[in-house]
């Protein structure tokens, strides 16, 4: 087995616990803490396929600025341990098949595609953060000038949100 | 080299696992943190099929990076936007439990 094929089995087996993890820990912050594996483990292997900004900024956005976030308001909100529901009868016994079907599909329909894709291009070459912000403020100047509208509509969303009543 | 079919696999399986949280969980921020897993998933699919796509000239065809660039970002604007409805919802409801939320339920 060749070293990039050991590092990949690595970082998917740890985002796949993580993930389980997120599952099945019962109080909020020990689930955003299993998210922030994953999150990590993933930017290991964009590092691996050779995507280096977009490694960057999955660790700068999200495993900075927007888990910073969820912990903060887990803090806040004081959250505790999530109450035990009961599910219904079909959720209990459908629940595990219909997930696995879900993931089974999913892995097919890629799989199928992905095998029609020509698979010639020089093995994980880096992709230069040159050629990326050529192409962001070229061919797609569009759709980043419009999510800077975005994050300001966001922005205001959450002032707004974040308001408190009026004392009239 | 890594195949391609490797990550679009592990992509599909971190999607599965982020709607079975969806669909789980009781906790209003951890429902919220399982969308994020799914767009996290989706991400990886998007660079691993860029990285296996070749443009004119022999290098990668980057626009699905760019894409993961703006899923990023569309991201984040969601958490700020939810998280200050989940603080709002908490602060009315007094709980996180989604069972409580239940104005539209019939």
């Amino acid at each position: 087995m060749s070293a990039p094929l050991i590092v990949f089995f690595l970082l998917a087996a740890l985002a796949v616990v993580g993930a389980l993890s997120l599952i099945l820990q019962k109080h909020p912050i020990h689930s955003a803490l299993s998210l922030i594996v994953v999150m990590v483990s993933l930017a290991g292997l964009y590092l691996l396929m050779g995507a280096e900004f977009v490694a960057a900024v999955q660790i700068i956005v999200y495993g900075g600025a927007i888990m910073v976030l969820f912990v903060f308001v887990i803090m806040l909100l004081n959250a505790s341990a999530e109450e035990h529901t009961d599910f219904s009868k079909l959720a209990k016994f459908g629940g595990l098949p219909l997930a696995l079907a879900l993931t089974g599909l999913l892995a097919a329909a890629m799989i199928h595609n992905g095998s029609a894709v020509p698979n010639n291009v020089t093995p994980d070459a880096l992709a230069s953060t040159t050629d990326i912000s050529m192409s962001l403020f070229s061919t797609f100047v569009y759709p980043f000038e419009l999510t800077s509208f975005l994050i300001l509509v966001a922005i205001m969303g959450a002032l707004v949100l974040a308001q408190r009543e009026k004392k009239t | 080299m890594v195949p391609t079919q490797y990550y679009l696999v592990l992509s599909a399986i971190l999607f599965g696992l982020g709607a079975v949280a969806f669909v789980v969980k009781r906790n209003i921020i951890t429902i919220f943190m399982s969308i994020e897993l799914m767009l996290n998933a989706v991400n990886l699919a998007f660079v691993a099929f860029s990285q296996s796509m070749p443009d004119k000239i022999g290098g990668h065809k980057l626009d699905g990076q760019v894409f993961v660039l703006f899923v990023i970002v569309v991201a984040a604007a969601e958490a700020a936007v939810g998280l200050g409805i989940i603080i709002l919802t908490a602060r009315n409801r007094r709980s996180l439990n989604i069972e409580r939320v239940d104005l539209l339920k019939l």
